[in-house]
């Protein structure tokens, strides 16, 4: 409860997880507000369904709040004007002063408890923070827009915020690593999926490092470090200790 | 969304654009091609010639190209093209339906050309842009071209937006030199461009439409004259597909007697990952491509054998998964092995 957890990826494609956060929160009957930038909603409904959640009935009773970005982008360029009473969460895209307000209230409005809500804690999660940057947010501004929905949703409702990001070990996107760096920081939980150092491998995907940043919240304690390899299958993602694949055994 | 890297003197990038094009008229779709370079026009005129004739085929043999493609059934479509599929015939029942040959020597014809509906985009000769859309914070030759692909997918009804259209059909989107400086962006000129986040949003934006109704779009970009390296990292992350070409004229590699069969190779820096879990991962990411009179073939890298000068060509090109390349490891293991002795 209440906690921030980061999820990075690096070499390799971090979605999974993505996707099991959401099954996984869904199923545990918390009320989910998913922050979907990079792909559609069919593309997260059709993945749900595999791992053996329904997207559609989830948003049908309340529990799930979907803000689908591409869409809600192609609305606000080439829809109507906007209604008065309903800013577009995404209109830093065509604001000069880039700022993320109007996406945090969306976030707080659609996790606020209302009357009949009987869902056990709230979650934010945002797939992936990077594309803001893409799309004209200043780091400074992506960063202050995290910090207001930690305060949110994590200390004020009591929730989990998890947010994935891309990063590079040799990139040169300053203004992302500037990002992932600050939040790794703040993160309770980082769980950094990578692509194996020795190249590709078709039966090992990747190693996912778990760190349990014990240190953020009490003073001379040390992180705990945790490594396993991953190969991810149609419905499932196996985990295993390094060098332990069920290719070499 | 295919996001091609261009080679330097842009000679296959452009095939492989063309080759696009070509399959859409083929297969029967909607083409839309827009340009700043040359006219679209001009880019019709000089598609390949498919090649219909089945004992044409058979002749080929071993080394016949063949092409895939792949269509999704709802509103959400991203069609990709595996161009230029060599397969080794083991036995003529593995031969699959799908996709056409071409004959790179040959045009099409215009009239089959004209068979389908075509609309073209040529920045040059478009309108200025709009104030309504001031508002976009984004260069005016890219959203002039985005405004102008949205019209054509609310009309054409490529978004199921006219329930009276029972015959869907794919629209697809060839987009040349993209990031040019002839679209009127610098981000291919300068190490700080003006307005480095153009490109991203309209990848974006693209990306939206795209998903939204029943389209496949090609996108070829100088990228080696971008010098911000960061604005490829992010246009990666933007796209299902990202395909580079690197040919070998002018480089040091054309006199590598490695290479000395290929014109350059393909890097397939990401494939796409849609509605699963997993992608389609293949044992092998080293693939090279050549331009033969008749042909453009991508096959496996494979190093040729110490001892002779014939190379086999077990190829199929299959799509790698997304780990670090290694092709440059290998080359370089291969001249060390040549020195060792055994």
């Amino acid at each position: 409860q209440g906690k921030f957890t980061l999820l990075r990826d690096t070499r390799t494609d971090g979605s999974f997880l993505v996707h099991h956060f959401l099954s996984f929160y869904l199923r545990a009957g918390c009320k989910v507000c998913f922050v979907a930038l990079l792909q559609s909603f069919s593309h997260y409904s059709i993945v749900a369904q595999k791992l053996g959640v329904s997207l559609a009935a989830a948003k049908e009773r309340g529990q799930l709040v979907f803000l689908e970005g591409l869409k809600s982008c192609l609305d606000l360029l080439f829809g109507e004007e906007e209604q008065p009473g309903q800013p577009s969460p995404l209109q830093f895209l065509s604001r000069s002063p880039c700022d993320l307000r109007a996406l945090f209230d969306f976030v707080r409005v659609s996790l606020s408890a209302t009357g009949g809500d009987s869902w056990k804690g709230p979650v934010l999660l945002v797939d992936d923070l990077s594309v803001l940057l893409s799309l004209g947010a200043a780091p400074v501004a992506v960063l202050d827009f995290i910090h207001y929905c930690r305060v949110c949703v994590c200390c004020q409702l009591k929730g989990n915020v998890v947010v994935l990001v891309h990063s590079n070990e040799d990139s040169e996107d300053e203004e992302n690593e500037l990002v992932v760096n600050s939040l790794c920081h703040h993160s309770d939980l980082i769980l950094w999926a990578e692509g194996l150092a020795t190249g590709f491998c078709k039966d090992v995907h990747g190693q996912i490092k778990i760190i349990k940043r014990l240190s953020l919240r009490q003073a001379a304690e040390q992180d705990l470090v945790q490594i396993y390899q991953y190969k991810i299958q149609d419905r499932n993602v196996t985990f295993f200790a390094r060098g332990l694949s069920a290719a070499v055994l | 969304l295919v996001f091609t890297e261009e080679d330097k003197y842009g000679l296959y990038s452009n095939l492989l654009f063309k080759y696009f094009l070509a399959e859409g008229i083929v297969c029967g779709h909607d083409l839309f091609v827009a340009s700043a370079k040359e006219h679209p026009d001009n880019i019709l005129k000089e598609l390949p010639a498919p090649l219909l004739d089945d004992s044409y085929r058979k002749e080929l043999g071993d080394e016949a190209a063949a092409v895939k493609s792949e269509d999704f059934q709802d509103s959400m479509k991203i069609a990709w093209r595996y161009q230029n599929l060599p397969k080794m015939e083991t036995s003529p029942t593995t031969y699959t339906k799908f996709g056409h040959y071409y004959d790179v020597s040959k045009k099409m014809s215009p009239e089959l050309c004209q068979s389908v509906k075509l609309h073209s985009f040529y920045l040059h000769e478009e309108l200025p842009f709009e104030p309504k859309m001031k508002t976009w914070n984004m260069n005016s030759g890219y959203a002039r071209l985005l405004q102008s692909i949205q019209r054509i997918i609310s009309q054409g009804g490529f978004d199921g937006s006219d329930p009276q259209k029972k015959q869907r059909n794919v629209l697809r989107i060839g987009i040349q030199s993209l990031g040019s400086i002839l679209w009127g962006d610098d981000v291919c000129c300068s190490d700080a461009p003006e307005d480095p986040q153009s490109l991203t949003k309209f990848l974006y934006v693209l990306r939206g439409l795209l998903r939204k109704s029943l389209s496949a779009c090609i996108i070829t970009v100088p990228a080696h004259l971008i010098q911000n390296k960061a604005i490829m990292e992010r246009v990666t992350n933007l796209s299902d597909m990202v395909v580079g070409l690197e040919s070998f004229i002018g480089s040091e590699r054309e006199t590598n007697p490695l290479y000395k069969d290929y014109h350059g190779l393909v890097h397939v820096h990401q494939i796409p990952r849609l509605n699963s879990l997993i992608c389609d991962v293949s044992d092998t990411k080293d693939l090279a491509f050549r331009l033969k009179r008749k042909q453009f073939t991508i096959e496996r890298l494979h190093l040729p054998p110490d001892l002779s000068d014939t190379v086999s060509r077990a190829s199929k090109q299959d799509l790698a998964g997304s780990a670090k390349l290694l092709s440059s490891g290998c080359g370089a293991m291969a001249i060390g092995k040549k020195h060792l002795d055994f």
